[in-house]
């Protein structure tokens, strides 16, 4: 059972955002005592996430949420955008596949920095990417 | 009367003038530490000519009409040499609001006995004045961001500095975020530097990038890929260990790429190939 402990919201519309973005994750990740590891994994995840809203997503929202379940702590993130949406999610999740002449590691890569990761896409009304890191995970 | 208010703002121009000027000397939000009062007075006086010259009874209830192009312009010049000089909006508002403020007072003193063409006409003159308030704010945060925009220009250059560590050796130390414009600065000044100096050796030190992702290692993929074009070696240093550890996660493959974990290891690396050595040289105790 997963519980939320504060939440906030940050719009994304520019590239310029992606940095406050960035430091507004590593502000929650630092006061709930997440280690340097887990915090630049995070971080990353983060980056490549929002990314991929401002290139294929025309940019959406991000939520920044404190979650605990049992005895951890983490933080969960979730982007939601109204773009075109992802046609096939197992080709997008699968290393070096990519439209945009990337190097395909965004989706696949961020799946195996976080602890958990949730992807929904439906054609025609946007994509949303929820991720969770846990303090110790 | 007062059904002619371009008529009357044009006979009372002088009073106008003069009780605008008086009001922003009694106003608390008066700079005169950023401007003399002559050239204030001055400022008035341009803006007041300018708008009695071309107001007339048609155009006064259309705030856009081009006849006020002047007007704008002058407003324009004023608001951003006020932007420059480091008004604040509230006082670069307020320039424009005791003007309407006079005005009306002008109109209040001249047609009191009329209460039905005191307000329409009151109404006309706010509806203009307002229009030049906007066009003051637009200026002034047009001015602003044009010094915003000079300042990202200016830290982009200052911020990419490549330095000639040694004899064929340059050092490239990226600070921030790597992104896309970014990229662009630091590859032709890295490029530009080989061939000036002819060095045959670039190091880019991270150390002072927050986070790599897959971008920003397409973009060093990319540099270092440019530099080998240019018959120069490329190392990469400053990769922290929770920066490795995030590489190795995403899928990163960066083994073709010398990396090293300090710019002193890559320097070092760096003299190898350069088939050089550093030697602590025994000197003479007495020699210091």
């Amino acid at each position: 059972m997963l519980t939320t402990l504060s939440k906030d919201t940050m719009a994304i519309m520019r590239e310029q955002d992606v940095v406050p973005l960035r430091n507004r994750v590593k502000e929650v990740a630092v006061k709930i005592g997440m280690g340097l590891v887990n915090q630049t994994k995070l971080i990353t995840a983060a980056s490549e996430l929002v990314r991929n809203m401002l290139r294929y997503g025309n940019g959406g929202d991000v939520l920044i949420e404190v979650v605990s379940k049992g005895r951890e702590v983490g933080v969960r993130l979730t982007f939601s955008d109204r773009g075109p949406g992802i046609p096939d999610i197992n080709l997008a999740m699968q290393d070096g596949y990519s439209t945009g002449r990337s190097l395909g590691l965004g989706l696949p890569g961020t799946k195996r920095l976080m602890n958990e990761f949730s992807i929904q896409s439906t054609v025609g009304q946007g994509t949303v990417v929820s991720i969770v890191k846990w303090k110790n995970g | 009367m007062i059904h002619k208010i371009a008529q009357l703002l044009k006979t009372n121009k002088a009073r106008l003038l003069d009780g605008w000027f008086q009001k922003q000397l009694a106003s608390e939000t008066l700079r005169d530490d950023l401007m003399t009062n002559d050239e204030l007075r001055a400022q008035s006086e341009e803006l007041v000519n300018a708008l009695t010259k071309t107001i007339h009874e048609e155009n006064i209830s259309q705030p856009d009409s081009s006849d006020f192009d002047e007007v704008f312009e002058i407003l324009a010049d004023i608001t951003a040499q006020r932007a420059r000089q480091g008004f604040s909006p509230r006082e670069t508002g307020l320039f424009i609001f005791s003007l309407k403020e006079t005005i009306l007072d002008l109109l209040a003193d001249l047609g009191a006995d009329d209460e039905v063409m005191l307000f329409q006409e009151s109404r006309k003159v706010s509806h203009l004045l307002d229009n030049f308030a906007i066009i003051t704010f637009e200026t002034f945060i047009k001015s602003r961001e044009e010094v915003i925009l000079r300042q990202t220009e200016e830290i982009s250059d200052i911020s990419t500095p490549v330095i000639q560590v040694w004899d064929g050796i340059l050092a490239l130390p990226i600070i921030g975020t790597l992104d896309s414009a970014r990229t662009q600065v630091v590859m032709e000044n890295l490029l530009q530097k080989i061939v000036d100096t002819g060095s045959s050796i670039a190091i880019l030190d991270i150390s002072g990038v927050p986070a790599v992702d897959s971008l920003v290692a397409q973009h060093l993929i990319k540099t270092v890929s440019a530099t080998r074009l240019m018959g120069a070696d490329c190392i990469i240093s400053g990769i922290r260990p929770e920066i490795a550890q995030t590489i190795v996660h995403l899928g990163i493959d960066l083994t073709n790429i010398v990396t090293k974990a300090s710019l002193a290891s890559a320097l070092r690396y760096a003299f190898g190939l350069q088939r050089l050595t550093v030697k602590r040289v025994e000197t003479d105790k007495k020699a210091f």
